[in-house]
C-alpha cells in the first residue's frame, strides 16, 4: 500500500434515511502531514470526520489507523486509537478551569491528581507555544483561547492524530495565523492533522495537500503546492449542472429595498456584517450567495427587524405612497405598523418560523392573531387560509390542526411558505428554501418564487446551490466574510466566477 | 435469538384510546396498591379503598370540605397555568396566595371598623390581587430585564412572604403572646366572604368554577392566550410574529401571581377566618403539579385536582381508622401518581418488540 498512512479511509459511506451523506469516499491522511479537507456547504465534510471521531458509525466501509484495520463506534475508541477532533463548538464547562476541563472525563487509575495534571498540561503548553494558563476559568477566556483548551484537551489524552473542524470560522485574521503557527508546530513533532475549511487562502497558507469533497463524493486530493485559488475553486463547485428553471425577464424592476453601509455584531462582539450595501428591486429575485456563515443569516434577520444593527440603513421604498422609510431601528412588529409588507421564510423553520406544536392554522394565525376583534383571536380566517395552503401547495397532513413538527420536512416548508405568500407581501425573503427538498418540492418553491417575482415583488433568495443561484435568480448578491465581493447578473456570471467571489477573502487590516 | 424492545414515537392517537390507557393505568396502580397493602398491614385492601372513598366522601361534611379543598387547590393551579404554558418556572405560586392572605388580613384587621362591609371587600380584593400580583411581576420583570432566572427568584419570594406574614401575625396577635391571630372580627365579622345558601365554602366554590371557565377562555381564545402559546414554544418564533416577549411574560406572570392573590383572599376572609404562615399548605408547590397532569387544560385540572385532594383526603382517613402511619398513605399516593403519569409514555410512544439481528443495522451510536 505504499507510504504509510495515518488514517485510511475505504469506500465510506453513510445515509442519513434517503440523503447520502458521504458516497464511498476514500481518503488518506499521511504521517505528520497537514490535509485541508475543502468542500462547500453540506458536502460531507464534517460528516466523514465524525465518522472517525466516533460520533457516528459508517454504514459501508473501513478505516484503518497506521495501517490497522480498527471500528471505531464511540468517542472513546477514537481517543484509544489517537484521534481527537476540535469540535465547531466548543464543549466546555464555562465554571471550570482550563484544567478542569482538560482531565474531565478521564478515567485514569490511582487518585484525581489535578496539580499533576496541571503540571503536564504546562508542559504540553509550552512544547507548542499555548498561551492559556492551567487555573484560568473557562468563562474568563477569549474564543481562541477556548480553542486551545479544546486542542490541549486532544492533546493531554494522547491523540497524534488531530481534526479541526473549521477551526478559523471564530478567528480574527491574527488568531488566525497562531493557530497556524500552532499546527505546524504539532506537525514538526510527528502528529497529523486534518482542517476543515472552506477559505482557500487557508487552504494555501497551511496545508501539504488538499482534498475535495462535492455533494457527498471525494472529487479528488492534490498537493497544495500544485494548487491555486481557481484549481480548487472549479474543483469545489464542479461543472454546471442545467436545472432548467423557467425564468422570465423581471418587468418594470424598480428599487423596493436599499441595504447601505450595514454593519452588524454578535452577541460576542464579532462582525458579522461589514458594510454591506446592495439593492433589492421589485420584479426580480435578487439571489444572495456565499459559503455558510458568511452573514446571510444576519442580513435577513436585520432587515426583518430581529438582529441588533450597529450602523447603516435599510431603505423601504413603499410602492403605495412613494415614501422612503428607514427600518433601522424597528422590531417586527413596527415594521408591520409601518404598513412594510416584509415576508420572511427563515432558516430555522420550527425554531423560528413555524409554531411545532401547533397545526396549520395556528401558524397561520402566527401572522394574523392581531386581526381578531376585541381580546379574541379570529380563527376563522386562518382557518380558511390553512385549508387554501392545503389544498394548493398539496400538504401531507391529516389535518389543519395536525402538530406541524410530525410533518415532514417538504410540507413544513409548503406550510411556512404559503403562509409568507399568502400575506401578499412588497419583500419577500427567504433563506434556504429548499434545503431537505426532494427535488419536486424545490420546483414547486421555484415556481412560487418566480410567480411572486412577476407580480412585482422583491425576492431575496439565499441559497447555497449555485446551480440553482445561476438559474433562478436575476441578480447575485455575493458574500464573503461578512462583506460584499461583488454584485453580478445572474445570467451572464459563469458558476467558476462566482465561486472565487466566494472565498476571496480580502484580509483586512486590523 | 436476542429479542429486544424497540420504541418509538407514535404518529397519531386517537383521544378514546388515551383515555383508555390512562384508565387502565389507575386500575393497575389499585391492583398494585392492594398487593402492597395486603402484603405489608393484611388488610383488605377493598376496604381500605371503601375507607378512602368515605374519608372524601362519606358525609356531606366531609364532601364539602373535600371540594372547597379540592377549589382552593384548583384555583392555585389555575393561577400557575398561564405562566407554566409560557415555560417560565414559576415555583413562587406558594408565596404569591400567602402574600395575598397577608393583604386581605391586614385590611380586614385595620379597616374592619371603619369601611362598612361591602366597601372593605372591595377594598381586600384590590389589595390581595394587587399583592399577589407583584409577586408575581417582580421575578417577571427581573427575568425580562436582566435575565435572572426565575425559578430561584420565585423560590426566595416564597421565603419573603413567609418571613412578612411571621412579622405581621406577631404585631396583630391576638391574645398578647399566643403567637396566633386567632379568627379575625370573629363577633363582628367584618370582610367575611358572606355564605350562600348557607354554606360557608360554596361562594369560594363557586368563584373557581367562574375562574376555570374563565381561564379556559381566555387561554385557548384569547389574543393573550395565542400570544402565551407562542412564546412558551419559542422565543425566536414570538419575536419573529411580533410578539413583544419581555411585555408578555411580565403580563403573564403578573396576572398569575394577581390569580394567586385571589386565592389568598379566599383563603383567609372566604375559608379560615385566620392567618398562619402555613396556610397555604404546599398547594402553591401541589398546583404545579396538577397544572402539568392536565396539561395546562383548565377542564382538565378539575379532575387532577379532584385526584389529589381525593388520595390525601382518604389518606387521613384512612390513617385514623386502621391506626396505619400516615406514611403509608402516601405510598399509596405515590403509587398512583406514578402510573398515571408513567402511562403518558405509553401514550406517547409505542414499543415493538424486535430481534436483535434486523435492527442492527438502524442503530445510531
Amino acid at each position: 500500500m505504499g507510504s504509510p498512512c495515518a488514517i485510511k479511509m475505504e469506500n465510506i459511506t453513510k445515509r442519513f434515511g434517503t440523503v447520502t451523506a458521504n458516497d464511498h469516499i476514500n481518503l488518506e491522511l499521511h504521517e505528520g502531514e497537514i490535509l485541508s479537507l475543502l468542500g462547500e456547504n453540506g458536502s460531507g465534510k464534517t460528516t466523514l470526520m465524525n465518522m472517525l471521531s466516533g460520533i457516528y458509525f459508517p454504514d459501508e466501509g473501513q478505516i484503518y489507523v497506521h495501517g490497522k484495520p480498527v471500528t471505531i463506534a464511540s468517542p472513546k475508541d477514537a481517543f484509544d486509537n489517537g484521534i481527537g477532533m476540535i469540535h465547531q463548538h466548543f464543549k466546555l464547562v464555562d465554571v471550570f478551569t482550563a484544567a478542569q476541563n482538560i482531565v474531565l472525563g478521564l478515567e485514569e487509575q490511582g487518585k484525581f491528581d489535578l496539580k499533576a495534571a496541571s503540571a503536564r498540561i504546562t508542559e504540553i503548553c509550552q512544547k507548542y507555544g499555548f498561551d492559556i494558563k492551567p487555573d484560568q476559568k473557562v468563562y474568563d477566556m477569549s474564543v481562541s483561547q477556548k480553542q486551545t483548551v479544546e486542542i490541549v484537551k486532544v492533546l493531554y489524552r494522547g491523540a497524534d492524530i488531530l481534526i479541526l473542524d473549521e477551526p478559523t470560522a471564530v478567528l480574527t485574521p491574527q488568531e488566525t495565523d497562531k493557530l497556524f503557527d500552532i499546527m505546524r508546530a504539532m506537525k514538526k513533532d510527528g502528529k497529523s492533522l486534518i482542517i476543515i475549511t472552506h477559505k482557500l487562502h487557508e487552504v494555501l497558507d497551511v496545508s501539504d495537500r488538499v482534498a475535495v469533497l462535492r455533494k457527498g463524493e471525494y472529487i479528488g486530493g492534490v498537493l497544495t503546492k500544485d494548487a491555486n485559488q481557481q484549481s480548487l475553486t472549479d474543483m469545489m463547485v464542479g461543472r454546471s449542472v442545467t436545472l432548467n428553471i423557467d425564468r422570465p425577464m423581471p418587468v418594470d424592476p424598480q428599487p423596493r429595498l436599499a441595504v447601505k453601509n450595514l454593519t452588524v455584531y454578535d452577541q460576542l462582539g464579532v462582525k458579522r456584517l461589514d458594510n454591506v450595501s446592495f439593492t433589492a428591486n421589485s420584479g426580480e429575485i435578487l439571489g444572495i450567495a456565499g459559503v455558510a456563515g458568511s452573514g446571510q443569516k444576519e442580513l435577513l434577520e436585520s432587515i426583518a427587524g430581529l438582529y441588533p444593527i450597529a450602523r447603516g440603513e435599510i431603505m423601504f421604498y413603499d410602492p403605495e405612497s412613494g415614501q422612503e422609510k428607514n427600518l433601522v431601528g424597528m422590531d417586527p412588529l413596527d415594521i408591520k405598523r409601518a404598513g412594510v409588507g416584509m415576508a420572511f421564510v427563515p432558516e430555522d423553520r420550527l425554531g423560528m418560523g413555524l409554531v411545532g406544536s401547533m397545526g396549520m392554522t395556528g401558524n397561520m394565525m402566527l401572522r394574523s392573531w392581531r386581526n381578531g376583534k376585541g381580546l379574541f383571536v379570529d380563527r376563522k380566517h386562518p382557518e380558511q387560509l390553512a385549508n387554501d395552503v392545503w389544498k394548493e401547495l398539496e400538504v401531507v397532513t391529516p389535518s389543519t390542526s395536525f402538530p406541524v413538527r410530525r410533518m415532514s420536512g417538504g410540507n413544513v416548508q409548503k406550510v411556512l411558505v404559503g403562509r409568507e405568500i399568502a400575506q401578499d407581501p412588497a419583500v419577500l425573503m427567504t433563506a434556504y428554501a429548499v434545503r431537505g427538498l426532494d427535488i419536486n418540492t424545490s420546483y414547486t418553491i421555484y415556481n412560487l418564487l418566480t410567480a411572486e417575482k412577476m407580480k412585482g415583488i422583491a425576492v431575496l433568495y439565499v441559497g447555497e446551490d449555485l446551480d440553482v443561484l445561476l438559474e433562478l435568480c436575476d441578480r447575485l448578491v455575493v458574500l464573503c466574510g461578512g462583506q460584499v465581493s461583488g454584485v453580478v447578473d445572474a445570467r451572464t456570471i459563469t458558476k467558476e466566477e462566482v465561486g472565487l467571489l466566494m472565498t476571496q477573502h480580502r484580509k483586512e487590516d486590523a | 435469538m436476542l429479542s429486544r424492545f424497540h420504541i418509538s414515537k407514535r404518529s397519531s392517537l386517537s383521544p378514546q384510546k388515551a383515555w383508555l390507557i390512562r384508565g387502565g393505568a389507575i386500575l393497575l396502580a389499585l391492583v398494585i396498591c392492594g398487593i402492597i397493602t395486603t402484603i405489608t398491614t393484611g388488610l383488605n385492601p377493598l376496604d381500605v379503598y371503601a375507607t378512602i372513598f368515605q374519608g372524601a366522601f362519606g358525609t356531606a361534611r366531609k364532601s364539602w370540605v373535600t371540594w372547597q379543598n379540592v377549589s382552593v387547590l384548583l384555583g392555585i393551579s389555575l393561577a400557575v397555568t398561564p405562566a407554566f404554558k409560557m415555560r417560565f418556572w414559576n415555583i413562587g405560586a406558594e408565596g404569591q396566595v400567602l402574600i395575598g392572605c397577608l393583604a386581605s388580613a391586614a385590611c380586614m384587621i385595620l379597616f374592619g371598623d371603619k369601611l362598612p362591609n361591602g366597601l372593605l371587600i372591595l377594598v381586600m380584593l384590590l389589595a390581595s390581587l394587587f399583592a399577589g400580583g407583584l409577586w408575581g411581576f417582580l421575578p417577571a420583570f427581573f427575568n425580562a430585564r436582566w435575565n435572572t432566572n426565575e425559578t430561584l427568584f420565585t423560590l426566595m419570594m416564597n421565603y419573603i412572604a413567609t418571613q412578612l406574614v411571621a412579622y405581621y401575625i406577631i404585631v396583630w396577635e391576638v391574645p398578647k403572646g399566643s403567637g396566633k391571630i386567632g379568627i379575625i372580627n370573629q363577633n363582628s365579622q367584618m370582610g367575611w366572604l358572606p355564605q350562600l345558601a348557607g354554606q360557608q365554602y360554596l361562594l369560594s366554590i363557586l368563584i373557581v368554577a367562574i375562574l376555570t371557565g374563565a381561564m379556559y377562555i381566555y387561554l385557548q381564545y384569547s389574543k393573550h392566550g395565542y400570544e402565551i402559546a407562542v412564546v412558551g414554544e419559542s422565543r425566536r418564533t414570538a419575536s419573529y410574529a411580533g410578539i413583544k416577549v419581555d411585555r408578555v411574560i411580565i403580563r403573564t406572570m403578573t396576572l398569575s401571581g394577581a390569580v394567586c392573590g385571589l386565592m389568598g383572599l379566599l383563603l383567609v376572609s372566604g375559608i379560615n377566618h385566620t392567618m398562619t404562615t402555613t396556610i397555604v399548605g404546599g398547594r402553591g408547590f401541589t398546583a404545579v403539579m396538577v397544572s402539568w397532569l392536565a396539561k395546562f387544560n383548565p377542564i382538565a385540572m378539575i379532575f387532577t385536582s379532584l385526584l389529589l385532594v381525593f388520595l390525601d383526603r382518604g389518606a387521613g382517613e384512612i390513617s385514623s381508622v386502621f391506626s396505619l402511619n400516615r406514611s403509608f398513605a402516601d405510598i399509596l399516593t405515590g403509587i398512583i401518581l406514578f402510573f398515571i403519569i408513567g402511562s403518558e409514555f405509553f401514550i406517547n410512544y409505542e414499543i415493538h418488540l424486535t430481534n436483535s439481528a434486523e435492527t442492527e443495522g438502524e442503530r445510531h451510536v
